[in-house]
């Protein structure tokens, strides 16, 4: 049984169609990206499967349970953490908070606890900011734990972004376009950073126009077109399909 | 980024350094005002600043925390004055005892009022709050024969704490506001570093992230009001055993809109802010008796120049200071400052 | 009975929908509810209120005041709210700058103005005619077609001139209306100003209705005007008068089988039931969450 098994999905924006019957499947263990020019209809998909639009037609399974249609925090509790195309970080809070949000769900203590600060408090708050510090060292922003988000370079938020969705517990990450913005060094450290990744047991699913990045770390990769999948398959299958150079490029012959 | 100002800078590192002693110090000084014999006048004015700074604080958890905007906190002010005064005076209940009760049921509708509001943002929010403020001042007015109606409640019984009768002659009242405003601050400052503090303020930062995170912000908006409500009751409670009479029309509007004001001066999201707010608003009036007329458009003008030019207020703004680790975390580096890049 | 409050709900819900109509063009182009229309209403009664006092007139007396308030209002949004637009500025600050503003305008009415209700004439007032055992006032009917004329005025410049046309366009969508070479700030400006024209007409017609004029008096009917425009779909024109009339004639309907002191709660009700059944109100569209 795959991890993850979209089936059929279509969706409909009052008469746009943003995606026309999509069928995914991701494998524990893989790295599996979408490309696609842009409106293609990537950044729906995350949506839908994270629970932002409403699906109306199409079933999305996620560890044998459909997972359509329930809300958002159901959905990371199933085990899926994202990141956004346009970083959205708590830019007021400091990196180590952030994190730490994103831990949030699997700490608990009672209101009483928090007010009489007893150990019970005081346990679940070190052994969160322990959990969120070496997440932090992992991905190498352990030195930035202070800092105001809003205060981090880009590229270094779009780690901080991807810290915060690994903090929530899951092994199971979609990145909306990760390497946005990154410069060649960024860009290197982030893949090498999202094969380790894979190296500990987590499956990603990411959306990425950057094709050397695409090309050196996904096992396989969908291309999305106007909302249909006009392709599937391993990396060099895809860079040479007709089909989807056609698509970035135009039609042989086209002149810009 | 502009250079720091190395005294500017020695001087907060001192005091990080040494907070706990400024606290004590600051605690001791207040304290000991009640030790010299004041005037009634200035116990009350002391006394109504630290009413009001426990307000602003409430406030604070609504509007600095998660970014919300709220004009009804009279109305909690209102309840926990009320239900504080109609427990002693009819019931003849402790006062401690009242006191209690005051702070649960506001905070209960706290609870209503978030719930009610929990899907709302914005101007919404804020037109239910003010609607809110209306509906508990017209029931106050109808629901004579518990609250007396227009006539108010008079004739507060002073508390007793331990056969001791508080005043505002012989300080008493006043003590008991400083304590009730430390207590608040207290826990508002381990709220701030918690992880109901942490997920409060990321509403306010980004509420559809937070969703996205895993968090049911519209819970975490519910216990916002809940406690915002219980701390504004439990200024209402002491304010009525100060005043010793409240009627309906005692908390309206204009309270709310000061509340407001302190929160915005101060700083939304800083404690001290909120401290140094109240003692400005509270003082100013009885500073500047002859224009006290005006103090109405300067609350307005405060919120009009304060948006525009320091919307993080005085003492808002983000601290440099570093992230203070919880005991027994292991950090490789050595020094992890909170200095921008 | 009920018929005759009918008809009185009706002439005061088309001037909640004129106030209405105000909440409406403001949020249609900055997605803002403007907090100070009330203030600014009751701003246009009082410059009504001192131009009769000055015995020039009613006519002048509407003229200037449409004039002098499309100006404030205008001016609260080029020094007030553009800049915090221009900082890029949370939603919220200018919530609060609403807030601040109406306090404002409202307080140094109470200070230049005095708290107290002041006499204002009747306006029109030819006696009351009879219609099917309705009476029905003059100054009534003298509401209701004025309200009508305006509205419909309005309805043309929005939907017939160019800069009706602009004004959709940047309320559509304010980049592309950029893009295609509306002066946005024009349009916003000339959106504040027709705000300003309509809440000082609404303000003249209640303060000639109930001869009354004070400091407070855009507090309450503003706060109608608001349920009325959110019941409609804030935003939404043709919603805001027919929410206006709604609340007009729900409060009438409020009194006969309540009784009067119910009526000022109708409009809360009315709002609280909106926002908890359809929040985007009849009209309203739905927007969806840009990620």
């Amino acid at each position: 049984m795959s991890l993850l098994e979209i089936k059929n999905l279509t969706k409909n924006f009052k008469g746009l169609v943003a995606l026309d019957n999509v069928s995914i499947h991701v494998e524990e263990g893989e790295i599996v990206s979408i490309i696609g020019p842009n409106g293609a209809g990537k950044t729906t998909l995350f949506n839908l499967l994270t629970g932002v639009y409403p699906v109306t037609q199409g079933e999305i399974v996620f560890r044998g349970q459909r997972i359509e249609n329930k809300s958002p925090q159901k959905i990371v509790q199933t085990g899926i953490a994202r990141t956004f195309q346009n970083i959205r970080l708590f830019k007021e809070m400091r990196v180590i908070e952030n994190v730490l949000v994103g831990d949030s769900n699997n700490i608990n203590y009672s209101f009483i606890d928090l007010v009489f600060k007893t150990k019970r408090y005081r346990n679940a708050e070190r052994e969160s900011t322990q959990k969120a510090m070496d997440i932090l060292e992992s991905i190498g922003l352990a030195q930035y734990a202070s800092y105001y988000a809003q205060n981090l370079p880009y590229g270094l938020q779009r780690r901080l972004e991807i810290a915060r969705a690994i903090a929530t517990g899951t092994s199971f990450l979609i990145l909306d376009e990760p390497a946005a913005g990154m410069n060649p060094q960024e860009t290197e450290d982030l893949m090498n950073f999202i094969k380790d990744l894979k190296g500990k047991g987590y499956t990603i699913l990411l959306i990425e126009h950057d094709m050397n990045v695409v090309m050196n770390i996904s096992d396989r990769i969908y291309v999305l077109d106007y909302g249909k999948l006009i392709a599937t398959g391993l990396p060099h299958e895809i860079a040479t399909h007709p089909k989807v150079i056609e698509a970035y490029l135009g039609q042989e012959g086209d002149e810009e | 980024m502009k250079k720091s100002n190395t005294i500017y800078v020695k001087l907060k590192e001192f005091y990080w350094k040494n907070e706990k002693h400024f606290i004590s110090a600051l605690i001791a000084i207040l304290v000991s005002l009640y030790f010299l014999n004041l005037n009634q006048y200035f116990y009350r004015v002391l006394t109504m600043i630290c009413l009001y700074s426990i307000l602003a604080l409430s406030l604070n958890i609504v509007l600095g925390y998660t970014g919300r905007l709220s004009l009804g906190h009279a109305a909690f002010y209102s309840i926990g004055a009320y239900v504080s005064a109609i427990m002693q005076v009819r019931y003849n209940i402790d006062f401690f005892i009242a006191l209690i009760l005051g702070v649960i049921i506001a905070g209960f509708f706290g609870f209503l009022l978030g719930l009610t509001t929990m899907r709302l943002s914005g101007s919404y929010l804020a037109i239910t709050t003010i609607g809110f403020l209306e509906v508990i001042r017209m029931v106050l007015l109808s629901w004579e024969s518990v609250t007396n109606g227009a006539f108010g409640i008079q004739n507060i019984p002073r508390p007793k704490f331990f056969g001791y009768e508080l005043t505002t002659a012989n300080g008493g009242i006043y003590l008991l506001a400083l304590v009730a405003l430390i207590a608040s601050v207290y826990f508002s400052a381990a709220l701030n570093d918690s992880k109901l503090g942490r997920n409060l303020r990321a509403i306010k930062n980004d509420d559809f992230a937070t969703t996205m995170m895993g968090v049911n912000t519209n819970r975490y908006k519910v216990i916002a009001f809940t406690i915002s409500g219980a701390m504004a009751g439990l200024a209402g409670t002491i304010f009525a055993s100060m005043n010793r009479y409240i009627d309906p029309n005692t908390f309206n509007f204009d309270t709310s809109m000061l509340i407001v004001c302190i929160c915005i001066l101060g700083g939304m999201g800083s404690i001290k802010g909120q401290l140094l707010g109240a003692l400005l608003l509270v003082s100013f009036p009885e500073i500047l008796r002859s224009f006290a007329l005006y103090r109405f458009v300067v609350y307005g003008l405060i919120l009009l120049v304060m948006m525009r030019f320091r919307p993080q207020g005085l003492l808002g703004s983000l601290s440099t200071r570093p992230y203070k680790f919880p005991r027994g975390v292991k950090v490789k580096e050595e020094g992890i400052g909170g200095e921008p890049l | 009975m009920l018929l005759q409050q009918l008809v009185n709900g009706l002439s005061l819900g088309i001037v909640y929908a004129l106030i209405a109509v105000g909440y409406s063009l403001v949020f249609g182009i900055l997605r803002l509810v403007n907090m100070s229309h009330g203030a600014i209403y009751a701003f246009g009664a009082h410059i009504a209120l001192m131009v009769v006092t000055l015995e020039w007139g009613l006519v002048p007396a509407i003229i200037l005041s449409c004039i002098l308030t499309a100006i404030l209002n205008v001016l609260f949004d080029r020094i007030i709210l553009a800049p915090l637009r221009e900082k890029k500025s949370t939603n919220i600050a200018s919530l609060i700058s609403t807030v601040g503003f109406s306090y404002v305008v409202q307080n140094l009415l109470m200070i230049i103005f005095g708290s107290e209700r002041k006499a204002f004439p009747k306006l029109f007032d030819y006696g009351v005619i009879e219609v099917f055992s309705l009476r029905i006032n003059s100054t009534q009917i003298f509401i209701l077609l004025t309200s009508l004329i305006i509205l419909g005025i309005l309805t043309l410049i929005i939907y017939r001139t160019s800069i009706g046309l602009a004004m959709r366009g940047t309320e559509q969508n304010t980049r592309a209306a950029q893009l295609v070479g509306i002066n946005v700030k024009n349009v916003i400006t000339i959106t504040f100003a027709l705000s300003g024209i309509s809440a000082a007409i609404a303000a003249f017609m209640v303060a000639g209705y109930y001869n009354a004029v004070y400091p407070n008096m855009g507090a309450q009917i503003g706060l109608k005007a608001f349920s009325a425009a959110v019941l409609g779909g804030i935003g939404v024109l043709h919603g805001s008068v027919i929410g206006g009339l709604v609340v007009g004639v729900a409060e009438a309907l409020a009194v006969t089988l309540l009784g009067g002191a119910y009526r000022d709660a109708t409009a809360f009700v009315i709002l609280f039931l909106v926002l908890i059944i359809r929040p985007n109100g009849i009209f309203g569209k739905k927007e969806t969450v840009k990620v």
